[in-house]
């Protein structure tokens, strides 16, 4: 039997879930709004919330200032780049190490995700004397690779979840049913298990669109993505808050409108298929 | 054609010895069962015939080639598993149509030999459904059918009843030996129930830690145990033992005796007891009668008809030609 819930206790935990969400929204509510106002209304002080002159003022200046397709074009190639790289280098891996473990496949999966507790900042001198080297400076390929690098460890533990939660004994009747190993993961382990491709896909989309430090380090202009394009309005003449709240927004904007398609893929994927 | 023949097989996990050496010879058409407690192996053993396990040594020929390198794809074996593990992101249809695409059969073949299955499995309304939507009994007929349209050399199965329930596990008994009736092909099939073992073989294989421990049909094994776990094994409810000097009596380390093997009485008899817990089945009657001697409290199968009271004080004696003795090892004395 369901536990009873009283209506007063619905009351409140409705109103505290929407009270949290709304804390946590709140930075890019007043983003957005702040890109509405005027540069003076922006700074105003008591702060204005709604009663402010509306103005499409600030868009309009930076649509003229920057190149904004050139950012988002870079920010789709080098987010949407890396993550299918990524994913196909982490399928194969995920899969030896959910169907045929060895001794070592715990320890590899931890040491794969400590790689994420090394500080970024850490290896920035060695990476971008390394790109010097190669040429990759302010190259998109440059970026993508070390966007997949950076997310690899992330894709491969999210497969490699849900590859586990596929019956091994499938796969082997697969086998016994005459499948090849080439057709085994095109035919069953693939259709299987592409709610949680496409769950690891979003996050890694969602992950490497709003990654500004090595974007920030790496690129100077012909490959700079949004991130690099809401900084350039954080200039030491002084903030002009509207103006980058109108380019936070307009960056942000292709990624949430993704991420709002796809919420239950998201929620699954974030909670690696705890909650069906 | 369905000859296996298995030759000094072993398996070792790690350090752990699965399964000693091994010789067993499976003939074609034969329905063959192997019977065992959790752990000894049983399936294991089908997983190193199917190949989804590789031998440590030794040699597995069918059909008199030897097959022990052989890759499960190329065997020409087909398998029903416990959790049926079927793709259930397929119909049934394409479900039962895998390995003939897998095997690369026109789609006019292909579709004769689904309607076929079908028609045969009564699931033929099912066919665009998913597995999902099928319930347990179906879905097994589902794996049944994928095995059959592929017409293999032999049917693997791996205790492919015991996620059914009761109704339904004797149902399906009963289409699976029909099923070996109609094909007339090798079966071998795993399982911890010693009743499917006795209404399903034609040869009993009864296996404790990867050891076989008897081959035969189930009224040899039922007849002329050769040791004592075999004994205790197969029949339901399960032999009697006795030991000292009850045993002795009969010049043997044990005796055992079924608890349909045992005449009792309110009178006189070989062995007094009084009478404990009753389980009345309707038409016969199992009575658990504490007696000297004996390993645990003796079982008594009588008719439904008999009425004792709890603590009656009765007689028994055995049948004496279904005596079985033992020696302290543990094995048959004729």
């Amino acid at each position: 039997m369901a536990r009873a819930v009283t209506t007063n206790r619905k009351i409140i935990n409705t109103t505290a879930a929407w009270a949290i969400g709304l804390l946590i929204f709140f930075p890019i509510l007043w983003t957005i709004l702040t890109s509405f106002k005027t540069e003076a209304q922006a700074i105003a002080d008591p702060p204005i919330f709604l009663g402010f002159d509306w103005t499409l003022e600030n868009y309009g200046v930076v649509m003229e200032r920057s190149n904004y397709m050139r950012f988002l074009t870079n920010s789709i190639i080098i987010a949407g780049g890396s993550t299918i790289l990524g994913i196909i280098i982490a399928v194969p891996a995920a899969w030896s190490m959910a169907f045929v473990p060895s001794k070592r496949t715990k320890d590899i999966l931890l040491w794969m995700l400590s790689t994420k507790m090394l500080p970024a900042v850490g290896v920035l001198y060695p990476i971008y004397l390394l790109f010097i080297k190669m040429g990759l400076l302010d190259t998109r390929f440059g970026l993508t690779i070390v966007l997949m690098l950076i997310n690899l460890p992330i894709i491969v533990w999210m497969l490699y979840t849900y590859f586990k939660e596929i019956p091994g004994e499938i796969l082997e009747a697969a086998r016994m049913d005459g499948a090849s190993l080439r057709e085994e993961v095109l035919y069953v382990l693939t259709p299987m298990a592409i709610p949680g491709i496409a769950s690891t896909l979003l996050l890694n989309v969602i992950l490497a669109w709003n990654e500004a430090f090595w974007t920030l380090n790496l690129t100077a202009s012909k490959a700079a993505p949004l991130t690099a394009f809401i900084a350039s309005y954080s200039s030491p003449e002084g903030l002009f808050f509207a103006k980058l709240s109108a380019a936070s927004t307009m960056a942000i904007a292709p990624i949430l409108i993704l991420g709002w398609f796809s919420q239950k893929q998201l929620v699954s994927g974030l909670t690696f298929g705890a909650v069906k | 054609m369905g000859h296996i023949s298995l030759n000094q097989v072993t398996k070792s996990f790690g350090d752990v010895n699965v399964i000693p050496p091994l010789d067993l010879e499976i003939n074609d058409g034969e329905f063959v069962v192997f019977v065992g407690p959790s752990g000894c192996g049983k399936s294991t053993l089908l997983r190193l015939i199917a190949g989804l396990e590789d031998v440590t040594s030794g040699h597995i020929e069918i059909d008199g080639k030897d097959a022990t390198e052989v890759p499960p794809a190329k065997r020409g074996l087909a398998m029903v598993f416990q959790s049926y593990a079927l793709y259930p992101h397929m119909s049934v249809r394409k479900n039962i149509a895998f390995p003939l695409r897998m095997a690369k059969v026109d789609q006019a073949e292909q579709d004769r030999k689904i309607e076929a299955a079908a028609k045969a499995l009564n699931l033929t309304d099912y066919l665009d459904r998913r597995p999902g939507q099928l319930s347990g009994g179906q879905r097994q007929r589902v794996a049944i059918g994928r095995a059959i349209v592929r017409e293999p050399a032999a049917f693997l199965f791996d205790e492919p009843l015991s996620n059914l329930d009761a109704a339904l596990r004797v149902n399906m008994r009963l289409e699976i030996s029909e099923l070996h009736q109609t094909l007339d092909t090798t079966m071998i099939y795993v399982t911890h129930d010693q009743v499917e073992a006795m209404t399903m073989a034609d040869k009993i294989v009864v296996l404790r830690a990867g050891n076989i421990e008897q081959v035969g049909s189930p009224l040899e094994l039922y007849r002329a145990p050769r040791n004592k776990f075999v004994a205790g094994f197969i029949g339901s409810p399960k032999m009697n033992f006795l030991t000292g000097a009850t045993a002795a009596a009969h010049g043997a380390h044990t005796i055992g005796i079924r608890p349909e093997h045992i005449e009792i009485s309110r009178e006189a008899g070989a062995w007094k007891g009084k009478v404990g817990v009753s389980e009345h089945l309707g038409s016969d009657t199992f009575f658990h009668i504490p007696v000297a001697d004996a390993e645990d409290t003796l079982t008594v199968r009588a008719s439904g008809e008999l009425g004792l009271e709890r603590g009656e004080e009765v007689f028994l004696s055995p049948i004496m030609e279904h005596l079985h003795m033992f020696d302290a090892q543990g094995l048959a004395v004729r």
